[in-house]
């Protein structure tokens, strides 16, 4: 077969068999090293851990343990506890939804002026680009912590919080979504005369809008475990109730904030999906 | 009434257009023919001023069009109106919507962008649509339609701008025989009716001849041809094909050299 080909092509046969051999060595030399890496990973942490790996692992089912058994102690009336805790939970969806509302406004104007293919300008593009690194380089619960110091316990440090780390985040998916759309609609708005503002409402917008939305309610998602943690520290909301349950044992009402929580999660993500299908017209 | 005055277009060291210059001075149906890198497209863009000329100037009806700017740049595209071969509607939007925003320019940005457009609008786009038999995928999103029905909604588009000329980059070169057929056509219609120029790049050497009043041939950026149809020698249009010349003659290519008659015979 390969006397057949002419002289050039078996240049370029050889050339391909000597490049994939240098690949399998160097992909089984990476995994060796990969091995290696975790192995003395290991190593080092049974060694700086206060006890060992091995002795804690079996104890870790503990807990969870402890939880059921005592919601089942609890009996019937358990159930009634998910009414009990279902404001707690309506104020957490609610500074979920409002900080991702506020902050997709933001992400949205950021991620405009952070794409190439809307601003011709490069420095206008790197500055909206860093100003959304630093934006989504604080996690959330470190500017809360600021803020909760500077302006007391309440639910607004968390939502600026928020606000600020969303903005970052979504404005860089966005605008990822939006230098993937196709040019030419955008060109032939252009050739009409339309505005810069009429070419990115009808150009790109309409293109990048379901990405726009899944991500927008994929953070809504992140928000609320977000808003959930927050509680935690003092930004109220069913975490708090879930880090008093938790710090005085009660099981029953751990369990009951905990499906709370998980079901709420689970809706959301059919939901977004459904949403999602729809808007892209396999529903209509 | 059109003047291109010495246009130039450098990319990095390659002369996309060299010191092309023209005048049109009646409304008549140009056809810019030449192989593909022969600059054509970057010539039209130039005229739209999708793209910046490195020097030279156009001037139309005195005013030279490539110094003007923001609002003046974009009432000039609304009167020069641009079709693609890529059809460049927006997809996700209904037909009716994508013709009206011929209008954009008129309209004013928070008019169009909240889609408050007037009854009169919408009836000149069905009519638009109407004419080239589109009326009835009025409410269709644009990007469920074939090619062909996609660039007739463009042509639509077009027309709603209420333009001076028409440029037509390469606009039947993704379309099958027949709708390449009716494009043309349409284009010729609209030449005929509303006594425009228009301007179109074309890949065949037929489909030039049969449609329009004046061929210019572009080669490597400059203009090597530009006369009526019927003094273009066929080793002259070879030489402007170059190496794409067997395609270019190629009948089979477009239908269009079927002819008229012809055409109605075997349908």
């Amino acid at each position: 077969m390969q006397s057949s080909l002419p002289e050039n092509l078996i240049k370029i046969e050889n050339n391909l068999k000597s490049l994939t051999r240098t690949r399998s060595i160097y992909s089984f030399l990476s995994i060796a090293a990969l091995i290696a890496v975790i192995y003395s990973g290991l190593i080092v942490a049974e060694t700086g851990n206060a006890t060992s790996i091995w002795v804690g692992l079996p104890k870790f089912f503990d807990y969870p343990i402890d939880l059921f058994v005592g919601s089942w102690e609890y009996g019937y009336r358990w159930n009634l506890l998910l009414l009990e805790y279902l404001p707690d939970l309506i104020s957490t969806i609610n500074m979920a939804l409002f900080s991702t509302a506020i902050g997709t406004l933001l992400a949205f104007f950021l991620s405009i002026f952070s794409s190439r293919n809307l601003i011709k300008s490069k420095t206008t593009v790197l500055i909206f680009r860093r100003i959304m690194d630093i934006c989504r380089s604080f996690p959330e619960l470190v500017i809360a912590l600021v803020l909760l110091y500077l302006l007391g316990k309440s639910a607004l440090p968390a939502v600026i919080a928020i606000i600020i780390h969303t903005a970052g985040a979504l404005g860089k998916l966005f605008s990822e979504a939006i230098e993937n759309v196709e040019k030419n609609p955008i060109e032939g708005l252009e050739s009409c005369g339309a505005s810069w503002f009429t070419r990115i409402r009808f150009g790109v917008v309409t293109q990048a809008l379901p990405l726009f939305l899944t991500y927008t309610i994929l953070r809504f998602e992140i928000n609320i475990r977000a808003s959930t943690i927050l509680g935690f520290v003092g930004a109220g909301g069913i975490g708090e109730q879930l880090y008093t349950n938790i710090q005085w044992k009660y099981e029953a009402d751990t369990i009951a904030i905990m499906f709370l929580l998980v079901s709420t999660i689970i809706a959301l993500d059919y939901l977004s999906s459904y949403w999602r299908k729809s808007l892209i017209g396999l529903k209509s | 009434m059109i003047k291109v005055e010495k246009l130039n277009k450098y990319f990095g060291d390659n002369r996309a257009v060299n010191d092309v210059t023209f005048e049109i001075n009646k409304p008549e149906m140009i056809g810019i023919i030449g192989r593909s890198g022969a600059g054509k497209s970057t010539l039209l863009r130039i005229m739209n001023r999708l793209t910046n000329a490195s020097s030279g100037s156009i001037f139309i009806e005195g005013r030279d069009i490539l110094s003007l700017t923001k609002k003046d740049k974009r009432a000039w595209q609304k009167n020069c109106a641009m079709i693609f071969q890529q059809f460049n509607l927006v997809p996700r939007l209904d037909v009716l919507t994508n013709v009206i925003l011929g209008r954009s320019n008129i309209q004013g940005t928070i008019r169009s962008s909240l889609k408050l457009f007037t009854k009169d609008e919408r009836i000149d786009a069905l009519m638009a649509l109407d004419k080239l038999g589109m009326a009835e995928t009025a409410l269709q999103r644009a990007e469920t339609l074939s090619g062909g029905q996609q660039q007739r909604v463009a042509i639509c588009r077009a027309m709603m701008q209420q333009p001076k000329m028409i440029l037509a980059d390469e606009p039947i070169a993704s379309l099958d025989p027949l709708n390449a057929r009716l494009v043309m056509e349409s284009l010729r219609n609209i030449h005929r009716e509303k006594k425009i120029t228009i301007l179109a790049n074309l890949h065949t050497l037929d489909t030039a001849k049969n449609y329009c009043d004046r061929i210019i041939g572009m080669r490597l950026g400059e203009i090597v041809f530009d006369d009526v149809p019927s003094s273009l020698k066929d080793d002259v249009a070879r030489e402007i094909y170059g190496a794409e010349a067997e395609e270019a003659f190629e009948p089979t290519v477009t239908s269009t050299s079927l002819g008229d008659e012809k055409f109605a015979e075997a349908g």
